[in-house]
């Protein structure tokens, strides 16, 4: 399942596309991969920049080989859920190009501070898919170690995360990590219901004021359950952050190759030292917000149609097979592949014991408390006062 | 020994130095604790000594505050925040209880937020609203969270550098109105063998009550034990120090032998650290009381105007009220 990082050392590659594209379309959105999958080889943003990317073919395989496998990995969770193997799924459907283009663009230095649908970025960490099963299917809380992976616990209270992260970039600029190609960046993930938040409106304040070297990662998936983004916002998102002091930019987030070249261009700004930034990834929930929500409620299935014909992953592979660079050999094996680990998945999911309830008591601080002590002994007895308790 | 007399704010301040000296990831945040030296001068001087990256003046926002200290703690810093006032402390809820009292439960252990949150609590200083208020009842009923509070200026110098060096998420509750209250403060004592940070303390030993209070209400209630020695009754006063977890080992030991307990705070009496003591007491001391556990609170009410607060708070006449009041069963 691990593979290199596709961008770690993209200079001096071949593999330039072989279909050009002049750079055109919509101003506000950067995008190298048309819906269709024509490859625009740069595009210059408002500010300048110019975005591109120039990956081997084998790293353009890589990344359609983790956008099929986030897939399926999370449709096989949906399906748990289904089953009633777990308590509810937040599916990243129809944002796995956000997701995997972010997540791929952080160097193994980089923290990030995800929300509780990061399913993607979490696969490009290293992090075992399972671990988010083990949350929602309530044997645990988390389960990975946020130091170890440079990834932090899923945050399910909206836009918490977003002043942790910050903090956390004020801790690598007081640490002098920052000024060097080498420097350590931050990045923090939210969706456009966040951005009501204050906590996400403080962390603006603080990572402007503070000059952190932090990115802010908004996937637009365009709802917040059933609120539709007009209900959050008179503005573009990714304007907002003109406001607060430092730039912002909206990225085509079903187009894999756009989000890592905006995504790296911030990390790396961030790293040097050149203080935070806003990204706008423009995508779509294609599913329900949880496995809880009835999306058919509150929006018409034109729209999803709609979105349907920008599929991150079906563009990649028109891509792939307009440039020959994968044939249908490859697409069997990711498939094949997805299939294989998402079977394995599953049974280890359904394998997974639910924890010894006494374990409830642990960890509460970590230099304990007399108190639990007392209520851990007395519970510890009244279990074991049941005949056949094997506790 | 370098024993000086210095209020209980200059104790503090003389504390949290300490804690900067001895740990440089121990990092002070909060509105105005730089150049101003925090509204009641805590922080006074700190950031001169230590730089604006030691003692960091940050935005208005408390949220901000105590979840961007989240961050630097998991990045493995040592954040001391600051809350202005007991009032303002709400904005910060959230962060507080949802953040940093569960990211070491939920991450089993993997986590450690090693954060001290001071808050000034308490009335008696004649504020407007929202400046007067004591909010312990919600930090010590949630779980990952220790709650303290000093009562004079020997256990704020010690007791804010046990609280900084632990790692557990404390919420360190100071008497506003006693900051500028005098005592005896051994400079030099180390932390290694000091008094337990969470636990109580016999401040006056007596036989015939006994009075259990923390912070502010600690020195109302020693007043209250002197005048009631003058009329021939030995009221015994423990400090209760820390909030959560409760420490009523010495609080048992003392209601079997007077038969009597009085608890005293400022907080308003219901669903408050009253309820939950007299609860206890009844629980493991109930055939050694000789009249129901009373409590002597603050009234049911918002916090009053200020001309008005003396007759909210208890006061040396309303223990002694209630004092008398244990005899009466």
């Amino acid at each position: 399942m691990a593979k290199g990082d596709p961008g770690a050392s993209t200079r001096g590659r071949r593999a330039a596309p072989r279909s050009r594209k002049a750079a055109t379309g919509d101003p506000e959105l950067v995008q190298l991969l048309t819906p269709t999958g024509e490859r625009i080889e740069s595009v210059t943003g408002p500010d300048g920049t110019e975005y591109r990317v120039d990956f081997t073919d084998e790293e353009y395989r890589g990344l359609y080989r983790d956008l099929v496998l986030v897939r399926k990995l999370d449709a096989e969770a949906t399906a748990l859920q289904r089953q009633g193997e777990l308590g509810i799924w937040a599916s990243l459907l129809g944002q796995e190009a956000a997701q995997v283009g972010s997540g791929r663009a952080l160097r193994t230095q980089d923290m990030a501070f995800p929300t509780y649908r990061e399913h993607g970025v979490l696969y490009c960490r290293g992090i075992d898919p399972i671990m988010p099963l083990g949350l929602f299917r309530g044997v645990d809380q988390g389960g990975w170690d946020p130091n170890e992976f440079k990834f932090n616990m899923y945050t399910i209270v909206i836009g918490a995360q977003t002043l942790h992260a910050t903090g956390y970039a004020m801790g690598v600029a007081m640490d002098g990590k920052t000024g060097t190609d080498d420097g350590e960046a931050v990045i923090a993930y939210f969706g456009d219901g966040a951005t009501s938040q204050g906590d996400v409106n403080e962390a603006f304040v603080w990572a402007g004021v503070f000059n952190s070297p932090l990115v802010f990662f908004c996937q637009n998936n365009q709802y917040a359950i059933s609120e539709p983004l007009e209900r959050q916002t008179r503005i573009p998102l990714y304007r907002r952050a003109a406001g607060f002091g430092f730039p912002g930019i909206r990225v085509d987030g079903n187009d894999v190759l756009a989000t890592y070249a905006v995504t790296r261009h911030a990390l790396d700004n961030a790293r040097h030292g050149q203080g935070p930034s806003l990204i706008e990834a423009y995508t779509y929930r294609m599913g329900a917000h949880t496995t809880s929500d009835d999306p058919t409620r509150y929006r018409i299935a034109s729209e999803v149609e709609a979105w349907q014909a920008k599929d991150p992953i079906a563009r990649m592979k028109a891509f792939l097979e307009r440039e020959q660079i994968a044939d249908s050999d490859f697409f069997a094996e990711v498939d094949e592949q997805a299939r294989r680990e998402a079977i394995e998945l599953r049974e280890r999911v359904l394998a997974m014991p639910n924890p010894e309830p006494v374990t409830m008591f642990d960890h509460v601080y970590p230099n304990g408390s007399p108190l639990l002590d007392e209520q851990r002994a007395q519970f510890n007895k009244y279990f074991d006062s049941f005949e056949g308790s094997t506790h | 020994m370098a024993t000086e007399t210095l209020t209980l704010g200059k104790a503090l301040n003389a504390g949290l130095r300490k804690a900067l000296e001895n740990d440089p990831k121990v990092v002070i945040m909060g509105e105005d604790v730089g150049k101003l030296g925090g509204v009641f001068r805590i922080t006074d001087g700190l950031q001169k000594d230590f730089g604006d990256q030691r003692v960091i003046d940050t935005p208005l926002a408390e949220s901000g505050i105590i979840g961007t200290a989240v961050g630097l703690a998991i990045r493995g810093y040592r954040p001391v925040c600051e809350i202005q006032f007991d009032g303002f402390v709400y904005p910060a809820y959230d962060q507080i209880v949802s953040q940093v009292a569960k990211m070491h439960y939920r991450s089993r252990g993997k986590l450690n937020i090693p954060m001290v949150i001071r808050i000034p609590f308490g009335g008696g200083i004649g504020a407007v609203e929202h400046h007067s208020e004591s909010p312990e009842a919600y930090f010590a009923h949630t779980a990952g969270l220790k709650v303290v509070s000093c009562a004079n200026p020997q256990d704020a110098y010690v007791m804010i550098q046990q609280a900084i060096a632990s790692d557990d998420p404390i919420v360190f509750l100071e008497p506003k109105r006693r900051y500028w209250e005098k005592g005896q403060v051994d400079l030099d004592a180390p932390l290694s063998g000091a008094y337990p940070l969470h636990s109580a303390r016999v401040a006056r030993a007596g036989t015939d009550v006994t009075l259990l209070a923390y912070g502010p209400m600690v020195r109302t209630c020693l007043d209250a034990a002197t005048a009631a020695a003058e009329d021939g009754r030995n009221l015994e006063v423990i400090d209760l120090r820390t909030l959560s977890p409760l420490d009523l080992g010495v609080v048992y030991e003392s209601v079997r032998r007077t038969g009597r307990a009085v608890v005293v705070h400022e907080a308003p009496s219901n669903v408050g650290l009253g309820a939950e003591i007299a609860a206890r007491i009844t629980e493991e001391c109930f055939y050694s009381l000789e009249s129901p556990v009373l409590r002597v609170a603050g009234f049911d009410t918002p916090y009053p105007a200020a001309r008005v607060e003396e007759e909210y708070l208890p006061d040396l006449d309303r223990v002694l009220d209630a004092v008398d009041r244990t005899f009466g069963w």
